[in-house]
């Protein structure tokens, strides 16, 4: 398929999935009605489901989704390892333990730019403990150190949560546990500018480092060889990941697998070309959590399932078909 | 273009032996100058520590006469092409896209390849000749081929040199000479080529000079028949071994013996 074909296919999709997302909820509305509003008429009911609920919920889904889906295209360049997905990691779990802190602590409403600046320091402490313990087997990194280490550092932060839960209010505890599971229930339009603002930067940037993260995938040596700072794109591309994925726990709580499934689909369907890779991811990444919202919706209505539920039941079959064939033994190219 | 290197120290850890002790060499523009040594002797070091990714100790190195620590990365690499030993694949990758990197240090970070790059990787793809294979996803070449092909990628590169640490490993006897060929017809058009190999008979047809390392040092240098010496090599590789001129070639045939039957 020719990326621009997907492009065109996925902007698509993307459109379609936000008038589904906008017309489906508790109360069902008719593209006509969510058109009206859009263009300035409809009843106040209508204003206020499509306006002040639907559309940044959906918008929201958007911007976390594309951003998680950065966020895995980034990891799995920089690891060089198809399973690296910021949940998987422990990085989203750093991320979260920083808002827990800053919930208990009733620090939220000091700001909304606070917890994504809190989700960041967590993310990236994340990032260095899950590296030095995945480095210590040498410069190569073995695909199951690393995992293990992701695994272990995601433990240890779920028991920071725990215990900062265990000392805090009830009130606070039912709103972060919540928020644990992954919910895009709380959108509102300051959440959209606050996910817009740290995304969309950290995107085009990410954009502008397509040509040396594609080196990477053939290695650090031959890449420094053609004239990439290996290091230097390396780190500021763990840093914008990290950004990313930041700001999608701040507003959305954590939820995994999304930075897994999409950059898989889009490699198999257009390749492993980051200049192509990273803006499909982010619309494919936008849709399928606006979808994965949606059906989180109106699945069990009046019940809501938290949409990192939604998220799981499909990546983690994915991940084990790809942990499977990632260990089974190959004949390493040389 | 002038590849030198005056007394390069590397070491990797301040306690141990350095993996280059005191190594120089001077490889003049339109030369095949060929690196050889036993197992671990720093012919790889050498070549990391040529091309700015071995930290250096002592000794410094000189690109056309200007210290390397004066050229940025990208300048370095429009004018030397280099294919390390081995390299794998994170993600599924075709030929041409593999070759494409080549010209990554003339691109700009987003502007599309223009006519002269998608020129530079045909005439590169049928140089190694892997221009049937462009469509393959390089997972699915045999080794000579993918050798080939990375070659290609440092052509790609339209260097005034190349270094290669093992372009011809685990090649068979007609691809390895191929290879050779086409190096020493680039080093005869004015290619600087330094080539580090095993393949010491081989070598020895195609170079105009050769530096034997042995831990780290400087063992030997010269022509072929001043470095390729029974003496010298019994010395290096600590083992028997005959070498004879050989009637076809006029080079040195290099034959390993078994030492139950000295």
């Amino acid at each position: 398929m020719s990326r621009w074909a997907l492009g065109v296919a996925l902007a698509l999709a993307l459109v379609a999935a936000v008038i589904l997302g906008v017309r489906f909820g508790s109360v069902a509305l008719s593209t006509g009605e969510v058109v009206d509003v859009l263009l300035g008429g409809g009843g106040a009911v209508e204003r206020d489901i499509v306006l002040g609920l639907r559309l940044p919920r959906v918008l929201l889904a958007g911007l976390v989704g594309g951003g998680l889906a950065l966020a895995g295209v980034t990891f799995q360049a920089v690891l060089r390892n198809p399973l690296a997905e910021p949940y998987i990691l422990g990085i989203s779990g750093g991320a979260s333990v920083a808002t827990v802190i800053v919930l208990s602590l009733g620090w939220a409403a000091a700001g909304s730019w606070l917890m994504p600046v809190a989700a960041f320091v967590g993310a990236v402490s994340a990032i260095a403990v899950v590296f030095r313990v995945a480095t210590a087997t040498g410069r190569a990194m073995d695909v199951r150190v690393l995992l293990l280490a992701g695994v272990v550092v995601a433990a240890f932060f779920t028991a920071c949560i725990m215990f900062v839960l265990a000392i805090s209010p009830a009130r606070t505890v039912q709103s972060a546990v919540l928020w644990m599971m992954g919910s895009l229930a709380a959108a509102n339009w300051t959440s959209v500018a606050t996910a817009a603002l740290y995304t969309i930067p950290a995107g085009t940037v990410l954009m502008g480092l397509a040509r040396p993260l594609n080196l990477m995938a053939i290695g650090d040596e031959t890449a420094h060889y053609l004239g990439a700072d290996v290091e230097g794109v390396k780190r500021a591309a763990l840093l914008l990941a990290a950004l990313v994925t930041a700001a999608g726990v701040a507003v959305a709580g954590v939820i995994g697998f999304v930075g897994l499934v999409v950059p898989h689909g889009v490699r198999l369907l257009i390749g492993s070309d980051h200049r192509a890779l990273i803006p499909l991811a982010f619309l494919a990444g936008a849709t399928f959590l606006m979808l994965a919202d949606l059906a989180a919706r109106v699945a069990l209505a009046p019940t809501e399932i938290p949409v990192g539920v939604v998220t799981a039941f499909v990546g983690v079959p994915l991940f084990l078909v790809l942990l499977r064939r990632s260990l089974a033994p190959r004949s390493e190219s040389k | 273009m002038r590849l030198r290197a005056d007394g390069l120290v590397v070491r990797y850890s301040a306690l141990g032996a350095p993996a280059l002790d005191g190594v120089s060499l001077d490889v003049p523009g339109g030369a095949l100058y060929a690196v050889i040594g036993p197992n671990g002797s720093g012919k790889s070091t050498l070549m990391r520590a040529l091309l700015g990714l071995a930290p250096l100790s002592g000794g410094r190195v000189l690109l056309d006469e200007r210290p390397a620590d004066d050229w940025s990365r990208r300048d370095v690499a429009r004018s030397v092409g280099a294919v390390p030993q081995a390299e794998s694949f994170a993600f599924p990758l075709t030929t041409r896209e593999m070759v494409e990197m080549g010209r990554y240090p003339h691109l700009g970070p987003l502007a599309p390849p223009t006519e002269a790059d998608h020129a530079a990787v045909d005439r590169a793809l049928e140089a190694c000749d892997v221009a049937g294979l462009a469509e393959r996803d390089v997972t699915t070449l045999s080794g000579g081929e993918l050798q080939r092909a990375r070659l290609a990628r440092a052509l790609a590169q339209e260097p005034r040199a190349l270094v290669l640490d093992e372009p011809t490993a685990s090649l068979d006897v007609r691809h390895v000479m191929e290879i050779l060929e086409l190096l020493r017809a680039s080093a005869d058009a004015g290619m600087t080529i330094l080539l580090i190999t095993h393949g010491l008979e081989t070598v020895a047809q195609f170079a105009d000079r050769l530096l034997l390392l042995s831990r780290g040092r400087v063992a030997a240098e010269g022509t072929a028949a001043e470095v390729i010496r029974e003496d010298v090599l019994r010395e290096v590789y600590e083992w028997p071994i005959s070498v004879q001129p050989d009637p076809a070639t006029k080079t040195p045939r290099v034959t390993p013996m078994r030492r139950d039957a000295r």
